[in-house]
């Protein structure tokens, strides 16, 4: 491990206003529907009606005859390709069965919108008329939807697999079922975490033109370098004759961390014709066929002594994981799993993981992958547990933090976090709330029939998503390291360039980037310029997720611009007859300690690197260039505290969130705007979730929520404005001791809430509402409660599942009719 | 989310755009504010073979306040009425039809034309005993809101036929006060539920007249005749509010959605018919 860094932090820290904003804001940005290539044709997907059939023919006559219509493609026509959709996680010793997924469908489809075939043709709306002319028959078979049922193996999706369940997972330490045996009490709770949608504002798009035995593809893509290696695979072109171009990208939130089969398409159907193809995808295409996150059922068990501490917490998580696999869909939930016991000491854990496939379309990363899902079980358990021990539930944290003096604290799993004070963040964060105040409110407005509530998440997660060893294929078993690269680059007029091989989408890397490399170079962020998402320009890079760009790329840059920053004091040193040690970097200069005036600025230091070798000392290589790739030595771990107060009407059930108070820590800021934007994002992510988002499909496997009518976005009329505050813990993992925070606010948000609710509702007999927390649900469950059940009625959100034998102990069913407990 | 091909013609007047309609055979459609029409075509669930579009024909566009009657161009934005205590009722409701970009280019004729029994005028016009007036080759017929909407997206104007006005009693002029409850999961979203309600004031402090209309509680607007009846010649007070609004839901058959069911859909219409009557009761 390595120290906190001394570089001078002029422009760390500062909240520099973004970089990107003049051009995004003022419309000069240019995403991939911006970019026209000269002779280019456009692509439409004729995409299934049916969510499970076999094709039994397919005829494109009449397509074929339209005008501009250059050819129709199916499956049989794909045959050259060399490998199907990629998955890339292949864990030592676990058993994953895989289904075989290619970019069109062969013999049958196993999803509404599985891509049938393409048209391809001279006008874009062209293409789309043809599209529809393309008559598809199918012979339909038995659909499954539902995960239990499709568990039990009564339908089976793909008949080559045999079973519906792809693989069993689970990580465990302690004695789980002892510690259950003896404890004074147990809550059991069954959770369904739904489906919900990425929903990026820009959807998919992908140019492909090959020419003259080169590749060049522009797409909205978190993955550049990813995309590139995997075309080398599946097309068989060697990777040099590749190139991948992510340009502005309009938004990912984990949906663009795919390799998608449009992209294939594109490609492959431009080898064929020769000439370039573009493919932009709809809004509808966008809700149907861009990978969706969560969608899970879990069982969890918490058991704990009389005085609140717990000693045992369990999941049993049964993963929907759609009709085939994305790139990393099995292991979604086993991310998560890493930091199952929150932000708490427990000392006997376990995960037990299945994956199951259905007939709808396949999850995969969405902001936080996991470790929502993962955050809000602990956390609306350890409500439940306050609430039957008659404790507060903020005490009931507090008892069971891990103490900020026992970081690095190695979890029953073996996770080491690196650093962190828990109290801290809470105490600030309750603190701003005032909850005296609150509950004098809460008393009132309870007479006027406004039921007001607090929910409390404190939470950490895992993430910066590296290091090599410990996830790569020996270690999780993904098919690839996870590391960094940076090659800082300084002209010979002293302005600087910065190649990165993260691929950002709106964090506003341009700028934190700049902050850090102006610092330890002694210029003007502006004169920075951050170049990222071209294969063709920087070194290897692994792309933006996870809540990696900082500390993993973030920290590359930083180490490659120290380097040079060591290489240019050797320089001035030189040239001022001076000792290395005693240069150093300041405003503008590098200069002899204690006297400003005596120095180079980098200008100067680069024309001795670049112009005038005499000036350089003897032996040393010419030039100002650092390439480095940086892998760091642990996961990061931030975390933090999010309170939220909500309304409930009792009359109508729908909720209104009031306030949002988050206190997050993610070390040393290097953009405090920069983190606020990440964390307002993040909180609405999770609003959309807890409130309003659902992704929703009917027993026959058509998607309900097909349009933004259907699937509810939360809009800025639907969120609050946000109380935010931070701590600094710093990492011991990164000099720059940062952690990320594009995920955290919706890692923390959905418990926040529903245990808001739940406390708004808890004196009304309710303890315990599934999300999203429609006011539908919650009237349903104000109705049970109050013993005039009206009841779900099938195919609506809201629907309960049957249990499938999951036992249970301590504090009995927790799944009476409704979804209520 | 691109639509099928159409043919697009710009009317100079009302009487060029029922001849381009005619012209246009039985799948010619008019353009107005486009916010509803243009969605659907998008989904390719309306594929007009022609679009003629009014934006030109700018004697519809505006307002005229009569001596008991509003009269307002069927190309009034809802931007122009939003929020307009003038305008009442219809002021009111304008305010909250989805959103800022919605209102700046919906119509109040585009919106009644369309019939959308989810959308927020239909029942307002109900409720204020409204009309429309429409032109075709025949002439000009007035058609009174009752016999305006016949199903879910069906009016009684005829192809051919041309909304130019809308018009409505000045019930605000004449005594009464109104309120609209309109109830949704997000602002901009159409009503799961809607009621608004009109209420006039005896001079011994009972209801005189109340007029009580209900967004999406079938495939038209409603009106809750039933509530009217309990609230008429009663106290105006929150008792009898109370109680009248209890029928707000009498004798409805709302259809369940993803959103709501039929029973929570009814008890909405009761509760926000309180709201309503409570508001409008002043």
């Amino acid at each position: 491990m390595s120290t906190i860094s001394e570089a001078p932090a002029k422009h760390v820290g500062q909240s520099i206003r973004r970089k990107e904003d003049p051009r995004l804001i003022t419309g000069r940005a240019q995403y991939v529907d911006d970019i026209t290539v000269h002779g280019m044709l456009y692509m439409s997907i004729v995409r299934s009606t049916e969510a499970h059939a076999n094709i039994v023919s397919i005829d494109s006559a009449d397509a074929l005859a339209m005008p501009g219509i250059k050819a129709v493609y199916t499956g049989e026509d794909l045959s050259d390709l060399l490998a199907p959709l990629p998955m890339a996680w292949a864990p030592p010793g676990v058993e994953v069965k895989v289904p075989e997924r290619w970019p069109l469908a062969r013999g049958k489809v196993c999803h509404v919108g599985d891509a049938v075939a393409m048209v391809v043709g001279e006008d874009k709306y062209g293409v789309v008329d043809a599209a529809h002319a393309v008559r598809v028959e199918y012979e339909n078979l038995p659909v499954v939807v539902d995960v239990e049922e499709a568990l039990q193996d009564k339908t089976i999706v793909h008949e080559a697999l045999g079973t519906n369940k792809t693989h069993e997972w689970s990580m465990g330490g302690g004695d789980v079922d002892a510690a259950i045996a003896e404890a004074d009490i147990v809550i059991e709770r069954r959770i369904v975490n739904h489906r919900t949608a990425g929903a990026s504002i820009e959807p998919r798009g992908v140019i492909a033109e090959f020419r003259g035995g080169d590749l060049t593809v522009w797409s909205s893509t978190q993955v550049p370098h990813l995309l590139r290696l995997f075309y080398a695979v599946q097309m068989g072109i060697s990777e040099d004759h590749v190139r991948v171009i992510a340009p502005e990208v309009g938004g990912g939130f984990g949906s663009k961390l795919q390799v998608c089969a449009e992209e294939t398409l594109a490609a492959w159907a431009s080898r064929k014709l020769k000439r370039p193809i573009k493919w932009i995808e709809t809004r509808s295409e966008n809700l149907a066929v861009t990978h969706h996150g969560r969608d899970q059922v879990d069982y969890v068990r918490m058991a704990a002594k009389s005085d609140g501490t717990i000693t045992a917490f369990h999941a049993k998580i049964i993963q929907d994981c759609g009709a085939y696999f994305g790139l990393l869909t099995p292991m979604i939930p086993e991310l998560g799993a890493f930091v199952m016991t929150g932000c708490y000491k427990i000392a006997n854990v376990k995960t037990d993981i299945v994956g199951v496939i259905t007939n709808k379309y396949i999850t995969d990363a969405i902001r936080g992958a996991g470790r929502p899902e993962m955050t809000h079980m602990i956390e609306v358990t350890i409500d439940q547990l306050a609430a039957e021990l008659g404790m507060d539930p903020a005490e009931v944290r507090r008892k069971n933090f891990i103490p900020k003096d026992e970081f690095p604290y190695t979890t029953p799993y073996g996770i080491t976090y690196d650093s962190g004070d828990y109290e801290k963040t809470f105490d600030r964060a309750l603190e701003m709330l005032d909850l005296p105040a609150l509950r004098a409110e809460q008393a009132e407005l309870r007479e006027q029939g406004i039921l007001r509530g607090v929910g409390y998440s404190t939470y950490t997660e895992i993430c910066g998503l590296a290091p090599s060893r410990a996830v790569g294929p020996k270690g999780f078993g993904l098919g690839i390291g996870l590391y960094e690269s940076a090659l800082v680059r300084v002209h010979p007029t002293g302005s600087v360039t910065v190649f990165t091989g993260a691929s950002p989408h709106g964090q506003g890397h341009e700028t934190g980037f700049a902050q850090i490399i102006a610092d330890r170079l002694g210029v003007d962020p502006a004169n920075v310029e951050v170049i990222h998402g071209d294969t063709a320009t920087g070194p290897m890079g692994l792309g933006t997720y996870g809540s990696r760009s900082l500390a993993v790329g973030g920290v590359a840059a930083a180490h490659a611009a120290e380097k040079l920053a060591l290489k240019c004091r050797e320089i001035v040193a030189f040239n001022l007859e001076a000792s290395v040690d005693d240069i150093e970097v300041g405003s503008g200069k590098f200069h002899l300690t204690g006297d400003p005036d005596q120095g180079m600025t980098l200008a100067e230091v680069a024309g001795c690197a670049y112009i005038d070798a005499n000036a350089m000392p003897e032996g040393m290589e010419l030039g100002l260039e650092q390439t480095l790739i940086y892998d760091p030595s642990n996961f990061v771990f931030p975390f933090g505290a999010h309170l939220c107060v909500v309304d409930v009407d009792a009359k109508t059930g729908k909720v209104e969130v009031k306030r949002w108070i988050a206190v997050d820590d993610c070390g040393p800021a290097i953009n405090p705007m920069l983190i606020n934007g990440q964390v307002h994002g993040g909180v609405a992510h999770g609003i959309g979730q807890a409130l309003y988002e659902q992704i929703v499909y009917d027993d026959a496997g058509q998607l309900v929520t097909g349009t933004f009518m259907d699937y509810a976005l939360p809009t800025a009329s639907e969120v609050p404005s946000y109380e935010l505050d931070r701590t600094e813990t710093p990492s011991p993992s990164n000099s720059l001791g940062v952690k990320g925070i594009g995920e955290a606010g919706t890692i923390a948000a959905t418990p926040a809430i529903v245990n808001a609710v739940i406390d708004a509702l808890r004196h009304e007999g309710i303890s315990y509402i599934d999300m999203p927390l429609t006011p539908l649900r919650v009237w349903q469950a104000l109705q049970e409660a109050r013993g005039d059940g009206d009841g779900p009625r099938d195919g609506e959100q809201g629907v309960e599942l049957p249990d499938q034998g999951v036992s249970s102990a301590g504090s009995g069913p927790t799944k009476p009719e409704g979804g209520v407990a | 989310m691109i639509p099928a091909a159409f043919d697009y013609a710009v009317a100079e007047s009302v009487d060029d755009a029922i001849r381009l309609l005619g012209e246009g055979g039985e799948d010619a459609r008019i353009l107005a504010g486009g916010h509803s029409l243009l969605p659907m075509m998008k989904l390719r669930f309306a594929n007009p073979s022609l679009l003629v579009d009014l934006a030109r024909v700018s004697e519809l566009r505006g307002v005229q306040v009569g001596d008991a009657t509003l009269t307002i161009g069927a190309l009034t934005r809802h931007a122009d009425l939003q929020g307009r205590e003038e305008y009442g009722l219809i002021g009111a409701a304008a305010s909250q039809i989805a959103d800022q970009q919605v209102r700046n280019r919906g119509t109040i004729g585009g919106s009644l034309a369309n019939g959308d029994a989810a959308a927020d005028l239909p029942a307002v016009l109900l409720a204020l005993g409204g009309s429309v007036v429409v032109r075709g080759s025949g002439g000009e017929r007035e058609i009174a809101a009752e016999d305006l909407f016949q199903g879910y997206l069906q009016t009684s104007i005829a192809h051919g036929e041309v909304l130019t006005h809308v018009k409505v009693p000045d019930l605000a002029a004449a005594g009464y006060g109104y309120g609209y409850e309109k109830f949704n999961r997000r602002s901009e979203d159409w009503a799961m539920v809607g009621v608004c309600a009109l209420v006039k004031r005896a001079a011994d402090g009972t209801c005189e007249d109340v007029r009580i209309g209900l967004t999406h509680m079938a495939q038209t607007p409603l009106r809750a005749s039933a509530a009217e009846d309990a609230l008429r010649g009663q106290p105006l007070d929150a008792e009898h509010i109370a109680a009248a609004a209890e029928h707000a839901a009498d004798g409805t058959e709302p259809t369940g959605d993803l959103n709501a069911t039929p029973e929570y859909k009814q008890h909405l219409a009761r509760v926000l018919c309180e709201r309503a009557l409570t508001t409008a009761a002043g």
